[in-house]
């Protein structure tokens, strides 16, 4: 589940032997450069601002972001499901496996869509459609995409089922989504995005609205599941929490723009964005009482009028007359971790 | 205010709030080929608990075991169906709409949503000095509006915008005007309801400091119910776990997170992740099967039984009462229990 590279820096962590990286150069996925705007009459919502990163197989991406810092909305785009108007990609580049994904016809982007790159999403209950059953939602999409014959598909949705550990499969992809609770939900989600073998699976929250003895039923599911197929992941997600268990890389958003990247070690052991060790150090943890706990002012900014020079500066210790004026751009921090700090040598050194 | 100081003024003091074997039903109706029939959802079924004059109180559990329930009852927004509630010894259920009234100035309460409990077309100043309008006689109507300034002073909100509507502020500072609202009346109780799971994680810390500090300052007590058990143990001098309409568990802070003998709350313990990847592997997590039962049909005997792995025959048939068996200093409703 390890990128090599990652692999060498820490040994403890096992790595399934049957995977290869892909020695042709072309990543999984590559973003890079991404740009996304939505043209509202209020104005142009810059929503994302040069978005980089890569996944390779077996791995655990996480994007990391609050609200309106354009996690989201950056994997709509590598997904080519932005809705448009009023948003457009106005900029960028996504490569599955050395092809580029943008400007790509509709039908062959559906086809990758289909076979290759999968997504789940936060809302389970209400992205399923609630006239059908879920047996006939799992097979109809074999049918379309692969061309199985209606009883092959029947079959092969109960398996599907059975795979994400959903109780009485046979009996149960007879109901209909409202009878399945949240967590099940998002179970047939899964079965769903897994039935056409995908290479890549976006999971957007897929845990948020779920209690947390589901959310670890989940996230163990979707580690077992990316063990066996070798999978690479993109988790998008607020929690600091779920990405210290799960990630194998971190990708830190805010107000549309990657921050930081690196290792989860570098992210935790060696943060070299100020907005990284903010978040780190005012969220409470469940192993120890702290007296305090240190606070981030103000909050996100409005994407529809970003402050200028670097957007975190309003709310930064650190900030100074050269960070209201110049928008940083991302400087190496070390091997595969950068940072988008003017002063990330005195992060590093204040850490 | 560490915890050891606070056991021994508690042991010394009244409890400000008693609950007695609260419970609430709330009847749905079923059609059938059978015809009508009448079923009773068990919310909260038995739940006793004190608070104490300016601690806080944690109410932990997952979504649909009651702990809302128990404080919409508490504050009689919901008939309660039997049990008894005392406030500083006067009885909470039976008040009379005149003593009810007095009572509403001394218990306030904050709510998940600070979007849906302001009023859109009330200016920030207003909505905080409602409360003297409704209570009159606390502060005379030209104090108001410097009041309610000096109020969001207290809250960390600029008081020149007190001419602003509640659309202008973000979620964060939205709620700080709900709390500066429920502090209005001088309260020696807020409940807070899920008060920041609506809210960015940069900016739920800021809101549970300043509760924090105002309870510092003024001493109030504080009922805080959270799915976050993290942010709980932060900010809880004391904690029950609920689970299917009971308490499960109950104790100081430390012995619930330390040193819970539950084994439902053992399990809640280990399936929240810890934001540091060293602890990766390290944990003994336990991993529940399957869901919370349906409240309208809970499992005979302990409710838990159903989920447990320690569950024998005794589990099915004895209510597992909520007491003290190990000696450990706080009870836990387990036939078996024992240290994680």
């Amino acid at each position: 589940m390890q990128r090599e590279e990652i692999v060498a820096m820490d040994e403890s962590n096992n790595t399934p032997s049957d995977q290869q990286i892909t020695g042709n150069g072309g990543h999984l996925l590559e973003v890079s450069d991404l740009h996304v705007e939505f043209r509202t009459s209020g104005g142009v919502v810059k929503a994302v601002n040069g978005v980089n990163y890569i996944l390779d197989e077996g791995e655990t991406l996480a994007i990391l972001g609050e609200s309106g810092s354009g996690k989201s909305v950056g994997v709509e785009a590598v997904m080519g499901i932005v809705e448009s108007p009023p948003g457009f990609v106005t900029a960028g580049s996504v490569k599955f496996r050395g092809t580029e994904l943008r400007g790509m016809e509709e039908d062959q982007l559906c086809k990758i869509r289909g076979h290759n790159i999968a997504m789940i999403f936060q809302e389970a209950q209400a992205t399923l459609d609630p006239g059908f059953t879920v047996g006939h939602q799992i097979s109809e999409m074999l049918r379309l995409h692969r061309g199985l014959s209606k009883e092959e598909a029947t079959k092969k949705s109960v398996e599907l089922m059975d795979r994400v550990q959903i109780p009485f499969a046979v009996e149960r992809a007879n109901d209909y989504p409202h009878q399945f609770s949240g967590g099940m939900c998002q179970r047939v989600m899964i079965a769903m995005a897994l039935a056409l073998d995908p290479d890549v699976l976006i999971a957007d929250e897929p845990t948020t609205a779920l209690d947390v003895t589901i959310q670890a039923q989940v996230m163990q599911l979707l580690s077992e599941l990316q063990t066996e197929t070798g999978m690479g992941i993109i988790l998008i997600t607020h929690d600091m929490s779920v990405i210290a268990d799960v990630a194998d890389r971190v990708v830190v958003m805010y107000a549309g723009r990657v921050v930081e990247t690196g290792s989860i070690h570098q992210i935790f052991d060696q943060p070299a964005h100020p907005y990284t060790v903010g978040l780190m150090n005012c969220v409470p943890r469940l192993d120890r009482k702290e007296d305090n706990l240190n606070i981030i002012p103000g909050s996100p900014p409005n994407p529809i009028n970003l402050p200028a020079g670097c957007a975190f500066h309003p709310r930064c210790s650190l900030a100074r007359e050269r960070c209201l004026s110049e928008t940083p751009v991302s400087a190496e921090v070390g091997p595969y971790h950068q940072s988008a700090c003017h002063f990330f040598e005195e992060v590093l050194v204040g850490h | 205010m560490d915890t050891d100081h606070k056991s021994v003024e508690m042991s010394s003091t009244k409890p400000l709030l008693e609950v007695q074997d609260l419970v609430k039903h709330f009847t749905v109706e079923s059609s059938s080929l059978f015809g009508k029939k009448t079923e009773f959802v068990r919310a909260v079924d038995g739940v006793s608990l004190e608070v104490y004059p300016g601690e806080t109180l944690g109410l932990v559990g997952e979504s649909g075991c009651g702990k809302s329930t128990v404080a919409r009852t508490l504050l009689r927004l919901d008939k309660v169906t039997s049990g008894q509630a005392y406030f500083d010894g006067e009885d909470i259920f039976s008040m009379s709409r005149g003593q009810l009234r007095q009572w509403r100035r001394r218990v306030q309460m904050i709510f998940q949503d600070p979007y849906g409990s302001l009023d859109p077309r009330g200016s920030v100043g207003e909505i905080i000095s409602e409360p003297w309008v409704v209570h009159s006689g606390i502060y005379p109507k030209e104090e108001h509006q410097e009041r309610a300034r000096d109020l969001m002073r207290q809250v960390g909100l600029n008081p020149n915008h007190d001419g602003r509507y509640p659309f202008q502020f973000s979620g964060g500072q939205r709620q700080r005007v709900g709390i500066a609202r429920a502090l209005a009346l001088r309260p020696e109780l807020i409940i807070c309801d899920e008060p920041v799971s609506a809210l960015d994680v940069s900016v739920q810390s800021q809101v549970v400091s300043l509760l924090k500090e105002i309870q510092e300052e003024i001493g109030l007590a504080y009922i805080f119910i959270s799915h976050d058990l993290a942010l709980v143990r932060h900010i809880s001098d004391r904690v029950a776990v609920m689970y299917l309409g009971e308490i499960v568990e109950i104790g100081q802070e430390e012995d619930i997170y330390e040193r819970s003998t539950h084994p439902y709350t053992q399990a809640l313990l280990s399936s929240v992740p810890i934001p540091d990847p060293a602890t990766r592997g390290q944990r003994n997590r336990i991993i529940l099967e399957g869901e919370v039962p349906s409240p309208i049909n809970p499992p005979s005997g302990c409710r838990f039984r159903t989920r447990c792995w320690k569950a024998q025959e005794k589990c099915a048939q004895e209510v597992p009462k909520l007491i003290d068996r190990l000696s450990h200093g706080h009870p836990s409703a387990c036939h078996y229990p024992e240290l994680g």
